[in-house]
């Protein structure tokens, strides 16, 4: 069977690999949505974090013979905890200044992190196994799915879902929404404030660093892992609007896709149509697709 | 926590602030004030636009850049306190912009204030007393009227225990028939044993409300006197006010 000339099996295996590829970017947009909304931070070192996130979980297992199951759970809870340190250490003395000081900030993060894990563990990379349960494939009669692209897509949604279930729809979220718009007066309520800043942050890095695990059998790890990322999921934010939890994941899964879709019929352009998107989507909403002016 | 700590200051009083002074970054706005607020009384700050009084408040909250001075609150001294813990001392703030969270539907907006003690106005009460919050609690909280809004900014902070509330201009803006039924629902306020400092452009409001009153200017108090001293003071009220 032929789709536009297409063979089928090949328009659905990368129309899989951009749904995997989404499904990294809308964790990733994600993070920098919840961090961006109430730290007001553009967190350039997000890609280091979900840099840290796969070395942790190879680390686990060549230091510790730490599985990878255990990994999904530790290593977010370490890059979590990295991110606590850094938010107390450096980022609470910039809130005040412009946009501009912590995106240098945390691009100067990023670079020294990189550096020091390329100092350690060279450039070329670090292999990581596919956990036994999950290798090999299912046939599904018109495709065969890798069972662990599957299980990626699968975690990445539950884990997206759930946090904008929390974020819209708890008391919690409420005071998460309240403290993106005014936190003066929700702290002037009561609320630790400077608190739930720190523990955001290390919410949002720690969904970096888990990233980082569900990566790390798929691709190489290596230091610049996050840097070759993070281009693209800026530009997911950016046309999803700065901060809108809900437009970061649509907008990561939906262009996941596109840039599957565009790999079929025109593949030189694939690596170039999130930018030609982003550029239109700020043409025509320069707030992005789900931003509020204001 | 509670009042029996309260021995360090005169009976039945709530506030003390004492040679106050605030600053947001380099701009020096409160120059040395002092008031008491003594519990149970309804006070009201009179004064131009730009006189403190809003800073004032803001300061009691912890809200401004840099405050020296004291402030003691329910037996406390909470100058060097960060603002969420001076809220857990009993004390509610209503701003003057009012603070209707957008991202927030009017229930939402009406629980997000943390319980600070036991004793707070429950839900099913706030709804009784603010029957239009009722009808509108799915809807956006920046979609309710003016009136509404306002009532919702004052019923969030009954909710929580508070016993000082700091109401900051909340007749502002709104229609004499809302404005009637503020005024109602601060007598009852008062006659359920709430200490209320309330922030005053429209001095009719206030006058028939108000135990005591205190004028400030240029970020100091200069004059301060009882309810039953008004008539005597309209004349000085008329020079330092305009009215």
């Amino acid at each position: 069977m032929e789709i536009f000339g297409v063979p089928h099996q090949a328009l659905l295996g990368q129309l899989l690999l951009g749904l995997v590829n989404g499904s990294f970017y809308a964790m990733l947009s994600l993070g920098l949505a919840v961090i961006f909304g109430l730290l007001n931070i553009i967190n350039f070192a997000h890609g280091a974090m979900y840099m840290m996130g796969a070395y942790a979980a190879w680390m686990l297992l060549e230091y510790f013979q730490i599985g990878y199951w255990w990994s999904l759970l530790l290593a977010p809870l370490s890059v979590g905890a990295f991110g606590i340190l850094i938010e107390r250490v450096l980022m609470k003395w910039i809130y005040r200044l412009d946009h501009l000081y912590g995106l240098l900030l945390t691009f100067g993060l990023s670079l020294i992190l990189e550096g020091i894990y390329r100092d350690q563990f060279g450039v070329s990379g670090q292999p990581y196994q596919v956990p036994e349960l999950l290798r090999g494939a299912t046939d599904l009669g018109f495709m065969r799915l890798p069972n662990y692209r599957a299980w990626v897509v699968l975690v990445s949604l539950i884990v997206c879902l759930g946090t904008w279930y929390v974020i819209e729809r708890t008391r919690l979220g409420a005071n998460l929404r309240a403290g993106t718009e005014n936190p003066q007066l929700v702290q002037a309520f009561g609320v630790n404030v400077p608190l739930m800043v720190t523990l955001t942050f290390a919410f949002g890095v720690g969904l970096a660093g888990l990233a980082g695990v569900l990566a790390a059998p798929l691709y190489q790890i290596n230091p610049l892992m996050g840097s070759n990322l993070i281009i693209t999921v800026f530009a997911v934010v950016v046309i999803g609007g700065m901060g809108s939890i809900l437009g970061s994941i649509v907008t990561g899964i939906g262009l996941g896709l596109i840039e599957g879709l565009t790999k079929v019929f025109w593949s030189e352009a694939s690596s170039t149509v999130v930018f030609v998107i982003m550029a239109i989507v700020l043409l025509v909403r320069p707030a992005g697709l789900f931003g509020r002016e204001k | 926590m509670n009042s029996s700590i309260n021995a360090g200051g005169s009976a039945g009083e709530f506030l003390r602030v004492t040679d106050l002074h605030a600053f947001y970054g380099e701009s020096h706005i409160l120059h040395g004030v002092d008031f008491e607020v003594r519990r149970g009384e309804v006070v009201t700050l009179l004064g131009r636009n730009g006189a403190g009084r809003t800073t004032t408040l803001k300061s009691i909250m912890g809200m401004v850049g840099r405050r020296t001075g004291s402030i003691m609150l329910n037996g406390n001294e909470t100058i060097a306190m960060a603002t969420h813990r001076i809220a857990h001392l009993g004390v509610g703030y209503c701003p003057e912009e009012r603070g209707i969270f957008s991202s927030l539907s009017t229930e939402e907006n009406l629980m997000l204030p943390p319980v600070v003690r036991s004793g707070g106005m429950s839900v099913a009460e706030l709804y009784e007393m603010f029957p239009n919050l009722s009808e509108r609690r799915t809807s956006q909280g920046t979609r309710l009227s003016g009136g509404e809004q306002q009532m919702l900014a004052v019923a969030r902070i009954l909710r929580t225990g508070a016993q000082l509330l700091l109401l900051d201009e909340i007749s502002e803006g709104l229609a004499p028939v809302i404005v009637q039924a503020l005024a109602r629902m601060i007598q009852l306020l008062k006659q359920k044993g709430y200490t209320i400092i309330m922030v005053e452009q429209n001095f009719r409001f206030a006058a028939p409300l108000a135990d005591r009153f205190y004028v400030m200017e240029h970020g100091r108090m200069v004059q301060g006197f009882a309810a039953n001293e008004l008539s005597s003071k309209m004349g000085m009220l008329h020079e330092y006010l305009g009215i």
